[in-house]
This record gives C-alpha cells, structure tokens and sequence, in this order.
C-alpha cells in the first residue's frame, strides 16, 4: 500500500502543488484502498467514474493557486450532491438523487476538490454510534467490532483508515467531535452559522452544523477556509469576511486564559480520561497559557434539554417524507393517510421513530409549556453560562467523550446510556459555540481519545491556534494496523 | 410522566407513524425512560427566564421576493415515486 494516502491533506497538497503526484494518480490510491476496505462499510456509494474524469480534467490544467487542488474527497452523505445518490443513512432516501449541491460541497469543488463518494452515517444523524444506519453498522479501524461513534461514523472511520485524505461531518449534539475522538482524528463544529446548511439533510436546524474531520489540525484550519463563508440561501447564515485560518495558523499561545469546568468531572468517567485531561492542561501550561478554574453550573441540564430540542426539531422537519415528492412510498395503505403512514413507518428506522414520536409529544397541545418552552429556558441558562465565563478566559479545555470507543452492540439496548456519550458534546450546540476535538493520547486498550477545546463566537481561530500547540507538544500517535486488508 | 401504549397511539397518530402494537410495548418503555430523564429539568426554577429561540444575535434576514430560479419542473419531479405527466401522483382523496 502507497506511503502517500497515510499523509496528511496538507502534505499531499505540496505533492501535488510541486508536481510529484498527479491528481489521478492520487485517485487511485484511493480508490484502489477504498475497494479492499469493504469490510468497514464506511462508504454507502462511490462515483470512482466521475473522481477519474475529473482529476484528469483537474491534471490537464491544473489551478494550483486553490485550497485543495485536485484533491479527492469523499464527504458524509448528508450532504446533497447533485447527480449523486443522497441517502442520509435512511431507507426513506435510498435512491434518491438531488438535483442540486449543497453549499459546503459547491465550496469545496470550487477550491479544488474532486467527489470521492459519499460516507455513511447514522440514520438522518440520529445517533452515536453509526448503529441506526440502514446501510448497516460501520467499523472503527482501531479494532474490529468497535463502533467509529457517530453521527459521522463514516467519514471519521474512512479518514482514520486512509480511504480519504479529509472529510466533512456535520455535527448536532457532537456527531463531528464524538467519531473524531473515537478515531484519533481532529474534528470541528463551527459557530453556528458560519457554514451553510443549505442542501444538508435537515435534522435539528437550529443546532446543526457542518465541519471538518481531519488528521491534523493544520488540514482542519485548510478544510474550514474552504467550505465556511455567507451563504444567501442559509437565513441564518452569518454576513462576514472570510478568514485565511490556515496561513494564521500559529503555535504562540503565552498568556492566553484557558478555563477548566468543575462540572465536566462526571461521576464513573474511567481514570484515564481525567489523566489525559490533566496532561492538556500542563501542556498548556507550560506552552504559557493561564489555566483557570471556571464552573458551568447548568451543564448537567444539557443533555435533557437537548433531548427536548432536538426531537421537536426533528419531528417538525422530517414532516417532509411522505412519500409524495421524493423518496420511499409504501404500496399499501387504503387511502392519503394510510399511505403516509405505512411509508414513515416502513422507512424510518427505530431510533428516527423514537425521537419523531419525543418531538411530537413534546410540541403537542397542552405539553408545549412544560416540555418546549421549558427547554428553551434552559438553554437559555447553559447559553449564558458560557457568556459570563467567556469574560474570563479566551477557550475551555474539557474531554471530548466520555469513554473511548465502545463495542458494537454494547450500548443498543438502552437509549439512554447512547445518548450520554454526547455529555460534553452537546452543550456547545446548545449555546452555538466552535469546539474542536483534538487526539491526545490512548487508553490502556490502545484506542484513542480526544480532548475538546470550546472557542468564543467566531473564535475559531483561537480555538485551532491552541489545538495546533497542543498537537505539537502532544506527540500523539494513532496505531491502526490495516487488520482488515 | 409514564407513556403507556394509549399515549403512543395518540402520539403516532399525530406523527403520521403505523406502529404495530408489539413495537408499541418497547417504545413506551423506552420514552418512559428518556422522559424520566428529561424531567430533570423540573429541578430549576426558570420563571423568570427568558426562553432562548435563536442563537444568532441578529433577527433573521428576509431575502428580496425576487425569482431566482424555476423551470424545473421535471428535474423535480424525477423523484418522485409516484407521477403522471406534470403531477404529483397521490392515493385518490375524493370518491
């Protein structure tokens, strides 16, 4: 297998730039690993035809001068691609094919980068695991039967294995951070509104966001500069100019704040993690940075307030399947109603089920007080948690997850033990902040886990600036032993 | 809050979800659950805060009610699982 697809996106980038690899060539190294690495069920289609023609396109007059020139990429398959089967990890959308781009593709395309395929993922995002997937469970290359964690199971298994030099998630509750920690790789959520959501398989509007899943920080600070940017056709896209993240990349980080929240030490967190925690903080420290105790009083309540949002969210906008416009219909059914019925029910997976069915009880007449609005107050708390803490120091350092990769199958049967992987994850959502999962070391198994530093509105910058001196300060390595070739 | 199998019929009726009646027993049992632990929220006193509907800072922007694309009709229809010419094709709804 060729040295070259282990590189990371920023070191195959000068390849191509000084002409030591073709753009083709490239695609076919990759091609050639994603064909013999069936057996992580991390890709649901590839379009090897199109990466061909158009790397030949690309090595016929190449634009050197663009972000991700030649580039091939495969991206999570939430994300509309026109011409491109767009599935969402549902049976309700498996022959579906858009007849138009989302934006953060378009974007990417426009930097350079060629389709690859489209990665799998837990069903219309819901999930941890990439176990609601109905094209089926995903593997973690860092042992077999382990989970890759999810929503973006796909791209972060894909990319820790070599069968994509970066890739694109999106991330509601922690689907880009949770599978970037539980592969050794980085991964960012964006400020709310800094990508465009237009052409993402909806899922909790107010809380998704895309971002990028790399092997290193500098490919992630390459990856946001290519895809964020303001967006006409996302109404809560956010009016900015764009940022060169990548050239202000920069290790000096003296006197910046970093607080440390009380509240993230949970109880039965394994030793490790707390150990992992406490090595980032010395080496912050020692890179400078002042570390500062800070309390989060209210982040007990993310979760359960998560739990309302979201599937309110959900129900409202997964309203659109009925079989109708696009998508699966059921042949049975006697008359209109019959006939959405028995489609939703045929084509939704369980867990999409379960949180259609929260978000409508919650939403529904007489208990939208106490359970909607009551969220909404909440959120508000955990938002302005942040807000007065963000006075005091410039990111937050907590662990990314929990516990490190889990086996397949361990967690299905309680719902609740699924959803508390995303306990550090999802207060970011709930208050629209940047946070990025960055590797920091294995446990005693060998699998890796991350660390998550949480950045002010628009701070992306400073939060990659930090990951970027951690990384280099960390020495982490990931050991993946390609088992399954 | 317990979901017992009355509620979920209710609820799946409302979402437009068939759920056979031996599903129905898990899923109350799993809601009961995840309600339970939502109501944790109860624990705080929040009259008097202000519920938060929008993260952004800014009102949403309303774009100018201009056309900016049209004329694909088939693209879009192409999709659908069900079509007749230029139409969407549904189950009949008057006799």
């Amino acid at each position: 297998m060729s040295e070259i697809i282990k590189k990371n996106l920023s070191e195959i980038i000068d390849l191509i730039k000084k002409k030591e690899i073709k753009s083709e060539e490239l695609a076919n190294l990759y091609i050639d690993k994603v064909n013999k690495s069936k057996k992580l069920n991390s890709y649901i289609t590839t379009c090897f035809e199109h990466t061909i023609q158009k790397s030949k396109e690309f090595d016929k007059k190449p634009n050197l001068n663009s972000l991700l020139p030649g580039v091939p990429l495969a991206v999570k398959d939430l994300f509309c691609t026109n011409g491109f089967k767009t599935t969402a990890g549902s049976k309700m959308l498996e022959n579906f094919i858009p007849q138009y781009e989302s934006t953060v593709t378009e974007n990417l395309w426009k930097e350079g980068a060629i389709l690859l395929g489209k990665l799998n993922c837990d069903e219309y995002a819901m999930g941890s695991s990439n176990e609601t997937s109905y094209f089926g469970n995903v593997i973690n290359p860092i042992a077999k039967d382990t989970v890759p964690g999810g929503s973006s199971g796909g791209s972060a298994s894909a990319l820790a294995a070599d069968l994509t030099p970066a890739t694109i998630g999106t991330d509601t509750g922690g689907s880009i951070r949770q599978p970037a920690s539980f592969t050794g790789t980085v991964g960012l959520k964006p400020t709310y509104g800094l990508c465009s959501r237009w052409g993402i398989v909806a899922f909790a509007s107010s809380l998704d966001q895309a971002g990028p899943m790399t092997k290193s920080v500098k490919d992630c600070s390459i990856m946001l500069e290519a895809m964020a940017g303001f967006d006409n056709k996302d109404s809560t896209s956010i009016e900015k100019k764009k940022e060169n993240y990548s050239k202000n990349l920069k290790t000096d980080i003296k006197g910046l704040k970093i607080g440390i929240p009380k509240e993230y030490r949970v109880e039965n967190m394994p030793k490790e993690i707390d150990e992992l925690w406490n090595k980032g903080k010395s080496i912050l420290k020692d890179l400078g940075a002042d570390i500062i105790d800070i309390s989060l009083p209210h982040t007990k309540y993310a979760l359960p307030t998560y739990y309302i949002v979201a599937p309110a969210e959900a129900s409202s906008n997964l309203a659109r399947y009925d079989g109708v416009k696009y998508g699966y219909r059921s042949s049975k059914g006697n008359d209109l109603i019959e006939m959405y019925e028995n489609t939703r029910s045929e084509a939704f997976g369980d867990e999409v089920k379960r949180r259609i069915l929260i978000g409508t009880y919650v939403l529904s007449s007489g208990y939208y007080d106490a359970y909607y609005l009551k969220a909404q107050k909440v959120r508000q708390l955990i938002k302005k948690d942040f807000d007065e803490n963000f006075g005091k120091v410039d990111a937050i350092l907590t662990p990314s997850t929990p516990s490190s990769a889990f086996k397949i199958g361990e967690k299905t049967h309680d719902p609740i033990s699924m959803y508390l992987n995303d306990i550090f994850t999802v207060p970011v959502n709930l208050a629209g902040l940047p946070a990025i999962s960055v590797p920091a070391g294995l446990d005693k198994k060998g699998y890796p886990l991350g660390l998550q530093l949480i950045g002010k509105t628009l701070d992306e910058q400073n939060i990659l600036n930090v990951a970027y001196a951690f990384e280099k300060n960390c020495n982490f390595k990931n050991e993946i032993k390609n088992w399954w070739l | 809050m317990s979901i017992d199998k009355d509620k979920i019929k209710h609820i799946s009726k409302l979402a437009r979800i068939s759920i056979d009646s031996k599903k129905s027993d898990s899923l109350a049992k799993d809601l009961t659950s995840i309600f339970k632990f939502i109501e944790q929220l109860n624990e705080l006193n929040t009259d008097k805060v202000e519920p938060l509907s929008s993260i952004l800072n800014t009102p949403l922007r309303a774009r100018e009610d201009k056309i900016n694309d049209g004329k694909i009709r088939d693209k879009i229809l192409e999709n659908s699982p069900k079509k007749n010419e230029e139409f969407f094709v549904v189950p009949k709804v008057i006799e």
